[in-house]
């Protein structure tokens, strides 16, 4: 077990975390910064459907907007429900998983039950039905996010917990007579820091994935400009018919490195925190090996 | 069989039909339970366009079971008194108003009847009639992609095993990582804009030309195949890596056993080796994968069908927002979900023949 401080150091030394973290900084600054780097997203600034120039690096979409723009601010409500939605999956997750890893017997059964058949309705449809009925706008984006996403972290969360609450040092604060959400929130979920965060991580993935595609349905407040809502209108305006192709690769290219990057930040805090492959490059060090595990973990999806 | 197998395979039964449960309550409590009203937009379309029996009955599957007064077809004002209340999904009289219990219980009987409602896209169609056709258009698209996609991955992971260690590996699996790191869609349209506007070599929309009559003539069917080579190649390209992967893996560590090494060390062919004795082994779990993949073949392709126009499940399920025809949506839900299920309770007992140590 790497106790926390020298997890957060491992991870600024470890390659892929930092090019992970610089990638992402970029665009947490670009969309922070965005009213000092770009115009106004919505104001009309020339003919539709120009090319990428020198006025306009990134051409302008259907409406006479500038893409650049768009892309620059769609990361800001992008990014932040995704940020935000990934944290409620992993609480979400961390309660209902904390809860049945612990206590187990009938408890335990009742959830994970609920967590099996949560893992087996089909997501992309029970979303977009949640959606369609909601009021269009964020919140309603991050309910729906959630309600389709915790129950793979509720699982993945519910074995840690089963496993550390068997083990000896929750068995002795037991019977020191500790209550349980002492031993649950002082001695077992610190203890399980580099899942949660890892857990959070690619939660912050998946909100980034579906939220765009629903917005992209249609599904999201069109008002507004976000990622989803970009690549929504680059299609209602026909773009791929009149071959503009610079209204809907900026857009995907942000979204790829972001997600990219993130995973990147997930695979280094496996390599440092998973025993297996810690001592699986010691090995390597000690034999005067170069270490060639393949470093990426692919993140594909057959949906 | 033994009883442990039977218990095994009734508790598996019961486990999915609690989840088929699961997902009927949602259908039917998500949209009484929305704030706001979105099922008054629906019926305000239907105003004047159906029977005042037709409308009351859809009404009601929506939740909205309370006698009000409104114009029929003839402009006499009819009304559905408190003290008789009609249940029209069901043509049952009622002496007061109906509980909540009682309407999701004639809500569950009217699905058992294989009643949806009728879809407000595509009125005066019933929603089951409306999914019928574009059910065909998903089973062949998702299911040609996925035969196609489970063989050529499986085959190319068998060989990245083989082979791992090298040059290829390295740069395909980063490389594999960036693409997934795509929306799945955008991947769809940047190829419907290369290979379809760009190139123009496909066709960018429909299932086949539209100036053919559907028909079992070499010229329809050529146009159905032709149409269907870029969303299946995209279907294709996106699901490949997934299977390239988990053989590599399941591969590489069969690799690792003693009796590969002892047929090594014998000197056995190289490609028997290969094949009769190490992928054999490791194929297990890319099969348990394939049956998973066929229950989720309906939708699997939606996106890729809403990019495409194609008319399969995934068009109908854009339609159906865009048009804001709840019924179908409800309706498309409910059939995915009960294919997912049935497949998978299949591919449990398909398992259980397969793999002796879950008899256990």
């Amino acid at each position: 077990m790497i106790d926390q401080s020298s997890l957060l150091k491992l991870l600024f030394k470890n390659s892929k975390a930092k090019l992970g973290f610089s990638i992402l900084s970029f665009f947490i600054f670009i969309s922070l910064f965005a009213p000092f780097l770009v115009g106004s997203p919505t104001d009309y600034v020339g003919v539709p459907l120009q090319p990428p120039s020198f006025e306009f690096w990134f051409g302008t979409n259907g409406q006479g907007q500038d893409v650049l723009a768009q892309t620059v601010y769609g990361g800001r409500k992008t990014l932040f429900i995704a940020f935000i939605t990934g944290i409620f999956v992993v609480m979400t997750g961390a309660v209902f998983g904390g809860i049945a890893g612990y206590f187990q017997g009938y408890i335990d059964d009742f959830i994970s039950l609920l967590i099996n058949v949560f893992l087996l309705l089909p997501g992309l449809p029970l979303m977009v039905v949640l959606a369609a009925f909601l009021p269009l706008g964020s919140m309603a984006i991050i309910f729906v996010l959630v309600f389709t996403g915790w129950s793979w972290h509720a699982r993945v969360l519910r074995s840690q917990v089963l496993s550390l609450s068997k083990q000896d040092f929750v068995m002795a604060s037991k019977v020191c007579g500790e209550s349980h959400f002492r031993i649950i929130t002082i001695e077992i979920l610190p203890r399980m820091l580099s899942l949660l965060t890892s857990s959070f991580i690619g939660a912050t993935i998946y909100a980034i994935g579906a939220q765009v595609g629903l917005e992209f349905l249609g599904l999201g407040d069109i008002s507004q400009i976000s990622w989803g809502i970009n690549l929504y209108w680059a299609t209602n305006d026909l773009a791929l018919l009149t071959g503009s192709w610079w209204t809907f690769v900026p857009t995907g290219l942000a979204i790829a490195l972001v997600s990219l990057s993130l995973t990147l930040i997930n695979f280094s805090i496996d390599e440092i925190s998973n025993p297996k492959l810690v001592s699986e490059r010691y090995l390597y060090e000690k034999l005067g090996k170069k270490y060639n595990r393949n470093s990426v973990t692919p993140v594909m999806t057959n949906k | 069989m033994n009883t442990k197998t039977l218990s095994y395979i009734v508790r598996r039964f019961f486990f999915y039909l609690l989840a088929g449960f699961m997902a009927i309550s949602l259908n039917f409590f998500i949209p009484r339970l929305m704030p706001g009203d979105p099922a008054s937009i629906m019926f305000a379309q239907f105003r004047g366009k159906m029977k005042i029996e037709q409308l009351q009955a859809l009404k009601q599957t929506f939740g909205f079971p309370e006698a009000e007064p409104f114009v029929d077809l003839n402009g006499n004002l009819k009304w559905d008194s408190n003290e008789q209340f009609t249940d029209w999904n069901n043509n049952k009289k009622y002496d007061s108003k109906p509980s909540s219990l009682e309407n999701y219980v004639s809500y569950i009987k009217s699905l058992f009847r294989g009643d949806l409602g009728i879809s407000i896209s595509h009125f005066p169609q019933k929603v089951t009639e409306v999914i019928s056709t574009g059910l065909y258009w998903t089973l062949f698209l998702a299911g040609i992609s996925l035969v196609i996609s489970f063989i050529l991955g499986t085959v190319i992971g068998i060989y990245l095993a083989w082979y791992r260690d090298q040059k290829l590996d390295s740069i395909l699996l980063p490389s594999l990582s960036f693409l997934g790191a795509f929306p799945y869609f955008w991947i769809a349209m940047f190829l419907l804009y290369y290979f379809g506007f760009k190139l123009d070599v496909f066709p960018i929309r429909h299932a086949y030309d539209q100036a053919l009559m559907p028909s079992f003539s070499f010229e329809f069917i050529t146009s159905v195949l032709y149409h269907s080579i870029l969303p299946a190649f995209t279907m294709i390209f996106v699901s490949l890596g997934g299977w390239m992967l988990s053989m590599r893996n399941n591969m590489i560590s069969t690799l690792g056993s003693e009796y590969i090494n002892y047929a090594k060390a014998i000197g056995y062919n190289k490609k028997i080796l290969m094949f009769n004795y190490a992928a054999r082994n490791a194929l297990l779990p890319n099969i348990t994968g394939f049956g998973m993949a066929l229950g989720f073949i309906l939708s699997g392709a939606l996106m890729t069908e809403m990019i495409f126009s194609y008319p399969g499940q995934g068009y109908l399920l854009l339609q159906a927002v865009r048009a804001q025809d709840f019924p179908l949506l409800q309706g498309i839900f409910l059939t995915i979900t009960f294919s997912v299920l049935v497949s998978n309770f299949i591919v449990d007992i398909i398992i259980l023949i397969l793999d002796p140590r879950v008899r256990k």
